[in-house]
């Protein structure tokens, strides 16, 4: 009969609203600012730098290899190379970014960056209060504002971080290895050949 | 039953009393007019800040959501920042538009709507002009909205403002014929067109059935059919093609902002209140309480009372039903509305010849539930799914 469809959805949507004011578990509405849902682990919001040690500037990990500028789909990162090198975490010379920004406005989270990164260097943040009334300058991120100590990283994602330092341990032991070999090498090489 | 009841009367009574001894006498229906205007003037914009704020905690619940909560305690200020953000924005006239009539077509709209609030009794001895045709009237000014509404969707020279436009009117003019035919009925029942004197006609008898219009078969079924087609008339979901959001953005008001924008939303809340204020005098009693024994509550809380019934009926539909399309709304108003309300008119016709028994209960209902059940079935099967066939997705 005409009507019975609309007698059973009035029926369903008076059963909601009288609903709502009882059961607690039907209004699945977060209420934001005074609420927050936790995070999930692998969420992603905009990449951050990470920095061994206590001081950012000489603990940076990225050694401007501008592989991630060059693959960021928005091309939202700029960064331009240091004239001069300094030690990385194995104590290799390296380059560092003298500027490394961020466009917060074009970024689109994708973790593309954090993909290719062969330094471990960026990591995506789990952070998306950045509103500022500053449509231009402020939405810039500069290198000082992105870098985050690994404990943080570690804090942020621990699976993650602990396979990522694990890679850079075993990095490191293998250019320990190296150095120790080539050291070998050299005092055999001093050594005065054995005499027959 | 005085007192409280003929309160706001003795007070208009008293105010024009104070006024005589100092205006000439010539002023005196000007002053008495006035005073009966303002109050009209002040209670239907707060009912409508009040009616926004219902609607969107009501559609909220329905939906399972809190709805506004941040302005005021329960969000009860809602309706204030929404008005104070409308008189703020900036007002944009395209450059390509009527100027004039863009600017006319919300001022129409809100004068309209609050004209026809002059012939509604509002309370026992509470109408501004209580004129021999009030019905005639209510329908002739509430017609000039579809003129409001193509004015603004033609002054516009916006495409989606046109086809809501003509969507909207194709609309009305459907869903007028059976607004006005539903309501034939009770004029031929109570042999009058004045809205006061239909009230009187449903005074409460000493009788254990309520004098209500809605309480006969035909005047069931005239209600109903009033408040769809009355629905249709404020352009309200699920009749609200006309605007639809999702289609053409607004309708015919795209091309409104500001307080243009919040003079057309006033107007439709208006006329929507005007139209429940016309089915609650025409089916619900107007403002006679069911028995004799409710008649100790203030005629005008009755009133007030059956009209937020009837709106809460209206929020409660739209927060239903899901938008029809095109031709199903005109389906629906030319295959199952009309001949459903003539139908009415020959029932309410039986229904006064076969004289009181209940021989006329028995054969008025049976003709109702008979004519709906048909046309229904007859409804239904025009909507049938057919199987699809596709020409070039395959």
């Amino acid at each position: 009969m005409l009507g019975e469809g609309i007698i059973k959805g009035m029926v369903e949507t008076a059963r909601n609203f009288l609903g709502s004011y009882v059961r607690e578990d039907r209004l699945t509405t977060v209420q934001y600012p005074e609420e927050r849902e936790p995070q999930i682990e692998n969420a992603r919001q905009f990449p951050f730098l990470v920095y061994d040690g206590e001081d950012w500037e000489t603990g940076l990990r990225c050694v401007a290899c501008q592989i991630c500028e060059k693959e960021c789909p928005p091309q939202c990162i700029y960064i331009v190379k240091s004239k001069d090198k300094k030690p990385d975490y194995k104590g290799q010379m390296q380059f560092y970014p003298a500027i490394f920004d961020i466009d917060l406005s074009v970024c689109m989270s994708c973790q593309i960056c954090v993909e290719v990164c062969p330094f471990e260097a960026i990591k995506m943040d789990t952070d998306y209060e950045w509103s500022t009334p500053d449509r231009f300058a402020a939405l810039l991120v500069h290198k000082d504002q992105l870098a985050r100590p690994n404990a943080y990283y570690q804090q942020l994602h621990p699976t993650d971080a602990a396979a990522s330092d694990a890679v850079l341990a075993q990095e490191r032991a293998r250019a320990q290895a190296k150095a120790r070999a080539a050291a070998e090498l050299k005092t055999k090489a001093a050594a005065p050949p054995p005499t027959s | 039953m005085s007192g409280v009841d003929q309160l706001f009367v003795q007070l208009k009574h008293w105010a024009l009393a104070r006024c005589a001894g100092i205006l000439p006498e010539a002023w005196q229906p000007l002053v008495s007019l006035l005073l009966s205007i303002i109050p009209l003037l002040v209670i239907f914009p707060t009912l409508f800040a009040a009616m926004v704020w219902m609607e969107r905690k009501g559609l909220g619940r329905i939906q399972n959501r809190y709805g506004p909560n941040r302005v005021g305690p329960f969000g009860l200020l809602q309706p204030a920042a929404d008005g104070i953000k409308a008189l703020i924005k900036e007002d944009i006239v395209p450059r390509a538009a009527d100027r004039v009539v863009h600017w006319l077509a919300p001022v129409l709209l809100v004068t309209t709507a609050f004209t026809v609030y002059a012939v509604l009794p509002f309370g026992r001895n509470m109408v501004v002009v209580d004129l021999e045709a009030g019905l005639l009237f209510f329908f002739a000014v509430g017609t000039v909205a579809e003129l409001v509404v193509f004015m603004a969707g033609w002054s516009s020279r916006n495409k989606y403002a046109l086809l809501g436009a003509m969507r909207a009117v194709a609309q009305m003019i459907s869903y007028e014929i059976p607004l006005v035919l539903s309501t034939v009925t009770v004029v031929m029942i109570a042999g009058t067109l004045s809205l006061p004197q239909i009230v009187l006609a449903q005074s409460p008898a000493s009788g254990w059935w309520p004098a209500w219009f809605v309480f006969t078969p035909w005047g069931a079924a005239g209600f109903v059919l009033f408040l769809i087609a009355a629905n249709a008339e404020a352009n309200r979901s699920p009749f609200d093609l006309p605007e639809g959001e999702s289609e053409i953005i607004a309708g015919y008001f795209i091309e409104y902002s500001g307080f243009k924008f919040a003079l057309f939303f006033l107007g439709e809340y208006l006329s929507l209140f005007a139209v429940s204020a016309l089915g609650v005098t025409l089916f619900l009693g107007g403002w006679h309480a069911p028995y004799v024994v409710g008649e100790w509550v203030p005629s005008w809380v009755w009133f007030f009372l059956k009209l937020l019934a009837v709106l809460a009926l209206f929020i409660w539909t739209r927060g239903t039903l899901p938008r029809l399309r095109q031709d199903q709304l005109m389906n629906f108003a030319w295959k199952f509305m009309i001949p459903m309300t003539l139908i009415n008119v020959v029932i309410a016709a039986l229904w006064h010849w076969i004289g009181s028994g209940p021989v006329r209960w028995l054969v008025c209902s049976a003709l109702v539930i008979g004519a709906y059940s048909l046309l229904g079935r007859g409804l239904m099967r025009a909507g049938r799914w057919m199987p699809r066939t596709y020409r070039f997705a395959e």
